[in-house]
């Protein structure tokens, strides 16, 4: 395997789990809701993972528990915010210090043990092709699922039915429900999808990235996945770039001694937080871009009237 | 079955007093199953974790040393979240204070007197003050979201903490050990009761309490803040600045972190080490919270936030939990007040069946 070749199947591993988790979040964020949890939903989805995959031998098995536990994780947070009508920032940090302190309970006496790690596909013949092999036809199942969920998610938000009512529901949930639409319920299953998502988007860490369970693992991919929704403006296809681009920075610590790059090695771990601060500034600082895009309910509670 | 929200007429004084008391007995109910679940008898459980650090003087002492840094951090949060400006990297600020802080007696260790520790303070303080002004800048000048900017943030101080302390700043004499050289004599904050580690900033966190209470209740800055966080409209309207009110909030939240930091290594730590706080700055975001955003209030949450911490050491030593019971504690408190917040603006109606709400009512 070539240098190119390597750092390319890096670059996808590691940025996988944050379109994932970008993803699940713009669906919640177009209907309304910004949910600030995803690295706690994020770290419930990885330790569930683990922890599944451990005990019944299967990996399938523990995408599965992820799936259900990053749901699992955000049907308290669309319980407390959208029943209850809390405060969307507040309880979206308490989601994250919730997962973030569930997960090392629960995960305590998994940590350090050896895991499975998810195999990569091998197609006889396709996956034996020069460079283009290994990078297109060999990567691990959760990519190609991860590839078709940003085709569906694009084609869902917007050419159906069901897509428009979910961006109603983000852009004026006032009207939205006076046409009959329940705000609620379609919030609610937005972020469902949006913790199923990130759970998934867990699995990828324990499962694939690493075949461990480590306590806070998700080191504040959650929180670039949330800087990722600005970076892409709400557009699906832009998080597929966004994701590489973030990836890319973030691998860059472990091919920079390769590379032939001498800085101190808490300088790169540090370089993809500063990168996304310089991201969000540009991209924020373009009116016109943020203005067109950025659903217009997104953070306000919505209490129905009778 | 299905739970319908009806608007009070008003807000339900009795229900903002009682709030944070029926979330902390959620807390308590939860905690009881989280030790069941963990073959603990609950009882015991509780009272290890929740009251026998009360009763004993050592815990006690402990529960103050604790308390100081949450407090000091949540009463800047307050500020910062009542103009509904969202700070939630105070641990980034709280380490850059640190660190500004701990400059002078690493660099000029001879420079003993007494005003090294009143320097020091007031270094941290601009050191955090300093930092906090990056997510505020950002937000005012280019409209990005100051939540994710300050959180990076923490990322970015945590990892220039672990660069400086294990190099530029690391003791010569420390056997090639991470962390500064330990401070001495007018380094360090004085001790207030002997025999414990009680220490000057008991009145540091009064003073800050008293003073952000007399800005909040007295001045035009405080009704300002309150004024632009519930009703930006007629803040605008008022004459008063958003702006300068993001900057603002920020500049003393983050002053506040940073005098939190440098108090802790100038305190309890001794010394810039690698690991100078168990995560007091999103600490201080549930205490704020717990407190209602109110300076006096925010001293009890901050005591209770602080039990969790010394009640998970000794269910720790105790009863062999594990040491990350305090942060599910914590994460579910949260979740419970603003749960129960919600019923200080309304009212629930359980609503069995659909055609209960068909039946035409008389407008209320």
């Amino acid at each position: 395997m070539s240098m190119a070749e390597a750092i390319i199947i890096t670059i996808i591993v590691a940025s996988t789990p944050l379109l994932l988790a970008a993803l699940g979040e713009l669906v919640a964020e177009r209907a309304g809701v910004l949910n600030l949890g995803v690295e706690g939903m994020m770290i419930m989805g990885a330790v569930a993972g683990f922890i599944a995959t451990y005990e019944s031998g299967q990996p399938i098995v523990g995408i599965v528990a992820a799936v259900f536990a990053g749901m699992l994780t955000a049907s308290l947070f669309a319980f407390v915010t959208l029943v209850l009508v809390a405060n969307q920032v507040a309880s979206g940090l308490a989601l994250t210090l919730l997962g973030i302190g569930f997960s090392a309970l629960i995960g305590e006496s998994y940590a350090n043990k050896p895991g499975i790690k998810l195999s990569r596909i091998h197609i006889p013949g396709l996956t034996d092709i020069p460079f283009v092999g290994p990078i297109v036809f060999g990567q691990d199942p959760l990519v190609y699922v991860t590839i078709l969920l940003v085709i569906g998610v694009s084609w869902f938000l917007f050419r159906t039915r069901g897509g428009l009512i979910l961006r109603a529901v983000g852009d004026n949930h006032v009207s939205a429900h006076a046409l009959g639409y329940g705000v609620v319920r379609v919030r609610f299953l937005a972020v469902l999808f949006g913790g199923a998502c990130a759970g998934l988007a867990g699995a990828y860490l324990s499962l694939v990235s690493t075949s461990q369970w480590l306590d806070n693992m998700t080191a504040g991919r959650g929180w670039i996945a949330l800087a990722l929704v600005v970076f892409a403006t709400w557009l699906p296809w832009r998080l597929a770039i966004g994701a590489l681009l973030f990836g890319a920075v973030g691998i860059l610590q472990f091919h920079a001694q390769a590379l032939g790059i001498r800085v101190p090695a808490q300088f790169l771990s540090a370089l993809p937080y500063l990168i996304t601060i310089v991201v969000l500034v540009l991209i924020s600082g373009n009116r016109l871009l943020m203005r067109s895009n950025t659903p217009a309910m997104l953070g306000q509670s919505f209490v129905p009237d009778r | 079955m299905r739970i319908e929200l009806i608007r009070r007429p008003e807000r339900s004084k009795a229900m903002a007093w009682l709030s944070p008391v029926i979330a902390v007995a959620l807390t308590l109910i939860a905690g009881a199953i989280i030790f069941a679940v963990s073959g603990i008898d609950p009882l015991r459980g509780l009272y290890v974790y929740f009251f026998e650090p009360l009763t004993l003087p050592f815990t006690l002492s402990e529960l103050v040393v604790k308390a100081i840094p949450i407090i000091i951090v949540a009463v800047g949060l307050a500020l910062c979240y009542l103009s509904n400006n969202w700070n939630i990297g105070a641990e980034g600020q709280l380490t850059v204070g640190a660190i500004v802080g701990s400059l002078l007696p690493i660099l000029a260790p001879d420079f003993q007197n007494v005003l090294t520790l009143p320097l020091m303070l007031l270094m941290g303080i601009l050191g955090g003050a300093l930092y906090a002004s990056i997510p505020a800048l950002l937000k005012t000048r280019f409209g990005t979201n100051e939540i994710l900017t300050s959180l990076m943030l923490v990322y970015v101080a945590t990892y220039l903490l672990d660069w400086l302390v294990r190099g530029p700043l690391r003791d010569p004499q420390g056997f090639g050990f991470p962390g500064s050289r330990a401070f001495t004599d007018f380094q360090v904050m004085p001790t207030l009761i002997a025999g414990t580690r009680v220490h000057l900033g008991v009145i540091l966190a009064l003073v800050v309490v008293a003073g952000a209470w007399f800005v909040l209740r007295r001045t035009i800055t405080g009704f300002s803040i309150t004024t632009l966080g519930q009703a930006p409209r007629a803040g605008a309207f008022g004459g008063f600045s958003r702006t300068k009110m993001t900057l603002l909030v920020f500049l003393i939240s983050g002053g506040l972190a940073g005098l939190a930091g440098i108090s802790e290594v100038a305190g309890p730590v001794g010394k810039l080490d690698v690991v100078i706080s168990p995560g007091y700055g999103f600490t201080a975001i549930i205490v704020a919270f717990l407190g209602r955003l109110n300076p006096a209030a925010i001293v009890v949450a901050g005591l209770v936030l602080a039990l969790s911490y010394i009640g998970g050491e000794r269910a720790q030593i105790v009863l062999g939990m594990s040491s990350q019971t305090g942060r599910v504690f914590q994460g579910l408190l949260l979740f419970f007040v603003l749960a129960c917040d919600t019923f200080i603006l309304y009212r629930v109606r359980w609503v069995k069946a659909v055609h209960a709400t068909a039946v035409a009512r008389p407008a209320e």
